[in-house]
């Protein structure tokens, strides 16, 4: 057991470390490279106490395609011409630091509200209806409660996500003239004949394409 | 404490022995890469270094190693040396859970394909630090564009592999293997096998998808700024993830260490030779596409991945499952 601690301490380590740096490091590239690490470790983490398909899927999920697309924004904003703003030295009214206070401080709440109540409700592992048996492994009991036991939650869940992705698209999307558009199925049926045109053309005067 | 060092010490010749013939075959690979293109262009290829040209790879390695590491006055140092280290590192953990023949596994973990998926998940990242430390245009859009494309891909090769997650009924990359025993994949799967096929092109920027690096218009992507053993890095890691698709491919596709037909003189043969003839035969046809097949136009590559492959792949998932439903052949009962 000595050897897992000794990990169970490293990864633990490496992943407050990181969440500190997010908030701390000033260039927000670096912020966000923390912020990959973070999730690396805590996926370890997932793995050490043998929930490695959540680890798994939280590699895939979030370092691979959240944290991706969060790198994209971050790298085309140009957030460092900002930064004098938001933090300036002097407090002139509408700042983000007091929404930020405010978020933050309800978090906090919510934290000593989790933790506490693990503390007044020990056996709370046993009282859960949902079984957790060492038999199976985690991959099909997750699908068992998933797809199984909560298929309707899970169901509902799909759809809100689906119309808020619906939602996403149709605010952003707008139509712009003048946008050429290649269709496979026109140039495959283009014949020759259609392709080349003969035309006569008068002295002196233009000949009008694109008809 | 006896028993860790052991264990350590068991665990590290066990990885050795696996990390050092896939550095070699990446070497070696790199050579038939160059020589199979240079057959079907009728040039003769690197010929002149060792018999039939086979240490042109370790020359060029030696010709790195001696050069000068540039690093940028204005790149963000720290990032600009990891990122080499990280493409090359992922590269090469991957190999851990492939299997290359009964008990012959580095790590024969549950999440086996999981895994593979993950670590290939975050080769992206390798790309997109080369290119935002270099701190210049070129490199920066190539990684922009790079990492578009690899995300893009990885989703229809997340739905390829739920295909065939569908008729083995477990993540384990043994069990995939030993469910292909009677039939393999490609055979009931082959539109998805040919789909995987594209989109490993894709995955790891080979022609003609080879839009990150596109000498013509961005210099060399991602990988400009970079020179001597850094730039060797990355070229090796792209070589190591080449092999590792097709692996990928020869394990859930080919039937990985199985021998084709069950009879003398095939199954005589160890699964591990299997393994390395089927992955071979990828790589060659790897190397056939890039020599005959044109650059894809950027907005084309997107179609290609969104609109076409995502929703067949998704398609055939459908199709799969009712199939294995409707016949009652759903593994795991």
């Amino acid at each position: 057991m000595i050897a897992h601690s000794v990990f169970f301490y490293i990864f633990s380590l490496i992943a407050i470390v990181s969440a500190v740096m997010v908030t701390v490091s000033k260039n927000t590239v670096h912020s966000v490279f923390f912020l990959i690490l973070d999730f690396i470790s805590i996926s370890c983490l997932f793995i050490m106490i043998g929930a490695e398909f959540l680890g798994m899927i939280m590699l895939i999920v979030y370092v691979g395609a959240v944290a991706v697309l969060f790198l994209f924004v971050v790298m085309m904003l140009n957030v460092a011409e900002q930064k004098g703003q938001w933090f300036s030295s002097r407090w002139d009214g509408g700042t983000h630091i007091p929404v930020g206070l405010l978020v933050s401080l309800i978090i906090f709440f919510e934290l000593i509200i989790v933790i506490g109540g693990w503390k007044y409700k020990p056996d709370l592992l046993n009282s859960l209806s949902l079984k957790i048996s060492t038999e199976v492994t985690n991959t099909k009991s997750i699908g068992n409660v998933l797809y199984t036991d909560y298929i309707l939650l899970f169901q509902i869940s799909g759809m809100i996500l689906l119309v808020a992705m619906i939602g996403a698209i149709v605010l952003t999307y707008r139509e712009r003239a003048g946008v050429k558009r290649q269709s496979y199925v026109k140039q495959i049926s283009r014949e020759r004949s259609e392709g080349v045109d003969l035309v006569e053309a008068e002295k002196n005067k233009g000949v009008k394409i694109d008809a | 404490m006896d028993s860790y060092f052991s264990i350590i010490f068991t665990e590290v010749y066990k990885i050795l022995f696996l990390l050092v013939p896939v550095l070699v075959s990446v070497a070696m690979i790199v050579w038939l890469d160059r020589r199979v293109w240079a057959f079907v262009q009728k040039r003769r290829g690197p010929n002149v270094v060792g018999p039939f040209g086979l240490f042109q790879s370790l020359a060029d390695a030696l010709k790195y190693i001696f050069k000068e590491i540039i690093i940028p006055a204005s790149s963000n140092k720290l990032v600009f040396v990891l990122a080499p280290v990280v493409t090359m590192t992922l590269a090469l953990i991957s190999w851990a859970v492939i299997p290359f023949g009964e008990n012959f596994v580095v790590a024969d973990i549950n999440v086996g394909i999981l895994y593979l998926f993950a670590v290939s998940s975050l080769g992206v990242y390798g790309i997109i630090m080369g290119g935002w430390a270099s701190n210049s245009k070129y490199p920066f859009l190539g990684a922009i564009r790079s990492a578009a494309q690899m995300v893009s891909y990885e989703v229809s090769i997340g739905v390829i592999i739920i295909n065939v997650l569908l008729c083995v009924g477990s993540l384990n990359l043994s069990d995939i293997v030993m469910a292909q025993q009677n039939l393999w994949f490609v055979i009931p799967l082959f539109p998805m096998f040919v789909i995987f096929f594209i989109s490993a092109l894709a995955e790891t920027n080979r022609p003609p998808f080879d839009l990150p690096e596109a000498e013509a218009e961005l210099v060399a992507g991602y990988q400009t700024e970079y020179s001597g053993m850094m730039y060797a890095m990355f070229w090796l890691g792209e070589y190591a993830n080449i092999l590792l698709m097709c692996a990928m491919g020869a394990v859930l596709f080919l039937g990985g260490w199985l021998s084709p037909i069950d009879i003398f003189p095939f199954n005589a043969i160890p699964g591990p030779f299997w393994l390395i003839f089927k992955i071979l035969f990828l790589f060659i046809l790897f190397a056939l596409v890039k020599a005959t097949v044109p650059r894809y136009r950027y907005d084309q590559l997107m179609k290609l991945g969104w609109k076409i492959f995502l929703p067949f792949s998704l398609f055939y998932v459908v199709l799969t499952s009712s199939f294995l439903l409707y016949f009652d052949l759903l593994p795991g009962k």
